[in-house]
């Protein structure tokens, strides 16, 4: 009997290796949990048949094309768009490791969001708690790996997408380097700022996928090779390590006290495992990094999304005439938060607001990114909460967007500096997942993968959803 | 800054939106809230800081202009919303 609420995807390899199981097993235990579970969790917008061989199953966001797959972006104006390629990413999982798409999971409209109710197909739902969200962007994948309908997953981020709904499930969740992942085949709404990473149950299964996909890509001239390979992560001891506790990332208004009271346990573990643990601060970065952060991001998505206009793929408007047809199928194919944000963006970068606008923020990300990087002159690593709050309840932020905006209050400075974020569950509160988030200077995925092994294994944090606990 | 309906309605033209009449008046409310928050970035007095469009310091990749396959013409109109042979199709022009 497969156990898909606590088999690791290390697990999984080693079980098929030894011929313990088959393909075909592994791949029917995944697609019996889905059947069991996803008509509450909603984590998949769109299922898969098997594609045959003894590769992992995993699931993967519509965000990334799959071809011949279904690849929507959780957007009406995409539904029934299937990509004829593979993403980067995709044909690396399958070509290298044999791979097996279990589905493409849900996501926030083109990731915009935190919660995937902005999803044109309906929100998913948290493992933990059905009634409260899984965050987002990535929270249909955030949620698979929770649930157990997938050994692990990949997402996108843009300022949090991977990073807060692992937080909010209880999964491992990297986002990566700027640069080291290939958004060849990605649906594209940042590009400054998007990267794909892995969602997973464990640091090294993360670390595992990391090493899969990461890499330079002749197709995404962005993409650069890593200066060292990734190594799975197997020591318990930190010393020598130094880890910056940044005031204004622990300190901030709106960080839940079930959430601060969790991390400040998780940092005395760091102490105890022999890490030098040590007060810093991002005067700027926090202050400064919404606000930057909600014009340089719409900006570029304004421009991303203008190639939706119903020429090439995707919904088009019924209308007579061509300038008729662009702006109706814009309109009827996009949802509230696309139109939201490609109207600040188009504001921002239009004849006589650009340089107070779109100029000031590139100087402010300037700032945000010597900030980070004087820190990382005497340490290693920062830490503090990845999210303020637990998961919330559906509906409790959509109203107000600048309430559902502040979810990403302390992943986004980092996101505008290109560094690399782990983020581990670290314990409960309010019954539900409080996430760590470490950040490290570009290319310290080692130095985040090692940290977050060993305070994994200090912490002991069950992944299971204790509800669904057998 | 404001943005009043007037602005609003050129800058949804410029993004190709018609949106409806309650759109604009929600929208009026919301970008205006979203405007407020974001003009934070002009406290700093940032006149000497080089702006960052990348955080990588990466340059031009260059290659040789040499063919090599690329997506048949089956498949990039595979998706398209109308085709007419070889080329996809759309209504004809109006003003812009």
């Amino acid at each position: 009997m497969i156990d898909t609420l606590r088999l690791t995807a290390e697990e999984a390899a080693r079980l098929l290796r030894n011929k313990e199981i088959s393909g075909g097993e592994l791949w029917e235990a995944y697609r019996g949990a889905i059947d069991e579970r996803d008509g509450e969790l909603h984590c998949f917008l769109h299922v898969c048949d098997d594609p045959g061989g003894d590769g992992l199953p995993i699931a993967v966001k519509d965000v990334i094309g799959t071809k011949g797959i279904p690849t929507t972006a959780g957007s009406k104006i995409l539904e029934g768009y299937v990509p004829v390629y593979d993403s980067t990413v995709i044909r690396r999982a399958k070509e290298g490791h044999g791979l097996r798409i279990l589905g493409k999971t849900n996501t926030d409209e083109f990731a915009m969001g935190s919660s995937t109710e902005n999803s044109a197909f309906g929100p998913s739902h948290n493992p933990w708690d059905p009634s409260r969200v899984p965050g987002g962007s990535g929270g249909g994948s955030a949620a698979a790996v929770s649930g157990g309908l997938a050994p692990w997953a990949l997402g996108s981020d843009t300022g949090g997408s991977i990073k807060q709904p692992s937080a909010l499930c209880g999964n491992v969740g990297l986002r990566p380097t700027y640069g080291t992942v290939s958004r060849y085949g990605i649906v594209a709404l940042a590009s400054s700022l998007d990267q794909v990473g892995p969602v997973a149950r464990t640091v090294r299964d993360c670390a595992f996928l990391y090493s899969i996909i990461a890499g330079r890509d002749e197709c995404d001239s962005t993409t650069v090779e890593l200066p060292q390979d990734v190594k799975l992560p197997e020591g318990e001891d930190l010393r020598g390590i130094k880890v910056g506790v940044p005031k204004e990332l622990n300190e901030a208004e709106g960080i839940e006290s079930g959430v601060g009271e969790a991390v400040r346990a998780a940092i005395a573990k760091l102490e105890a495992l022999g890490a030098e643990v040590g007060e810093c601060s991002l005067p700027q970065s926090v202050e400064y990094g919404m606000a930057c952060y909600y014009l340089i991001m719409p900006a570029e998505a304004s421009s991303n999304l203008a190639r939706y206009d119903g020429v090439r793929y995707g919904y088009r408007a019924e209308a007579t005439e061509r300038l008729e047809m662009y702006k109706q199928t814009r309109e009827q194919g996009f949802g509230d938060e696309p139109k939201r944000r490609i109207m600040v963006g188009t504001y921002a970068l239009s004849a006589g607001y650009y340089d107070a606008y779109y100029g000031q923020a590139q100087k402010v990300r300037t700032v945000i990114k010597r900030e980070h990087d004087a820190l990382f002159a005497t340490f290693d690593a920062l830490v503090s909460p990845t999210s303020p709050t637990v998961a919330f309840p559906l509906g409790a932020r959509t109203a107000d967007p600048i309430a559902m905006y502040l979810s990403d209050l302390l992943t986004i400075p980092s996101c505008m500096a290109g560094l690399p974020g782990l983020s581990i569950p670290c314990g409960l509160s309010e019954g539900l997942p409080v996430g760590l988030q470490l950040i490290g200077p570009q290319f310290a995925e080692n130095t985040l993968f090692r940290i977050g092994h060993a305070l994994e294994q200090a912490i002991g944090f069950d992944p299971v959803p204790e509800r669904l606990r057998a | 800054m404001a943005i009043d309906r007037e602005q609003l309605l050129h800058v949804a033209h410029l993004a190709r939106l018609e949106l409806r009449e309650d759109e604009v008046e929600r929208l009026e409310g919301q970008l205006n809230d979203i405007l407020d928050a974001v003009s934070k970035v002009s406290e700093l007095d940032l006149s000497d800081v080089p702006p960052t469009s990348h955080p990588l310091e990466v340059v031009n990749v260059w290659e040789d202009d040499e063919p090599r396959l690329c997506l048949p013409v089956e498949e990039a109109l595979a998706n398209a919303p109308e085709r007419e042979g070889d080329f996809f199709k759309v209504p004809p022009g109006g003003a812009t």
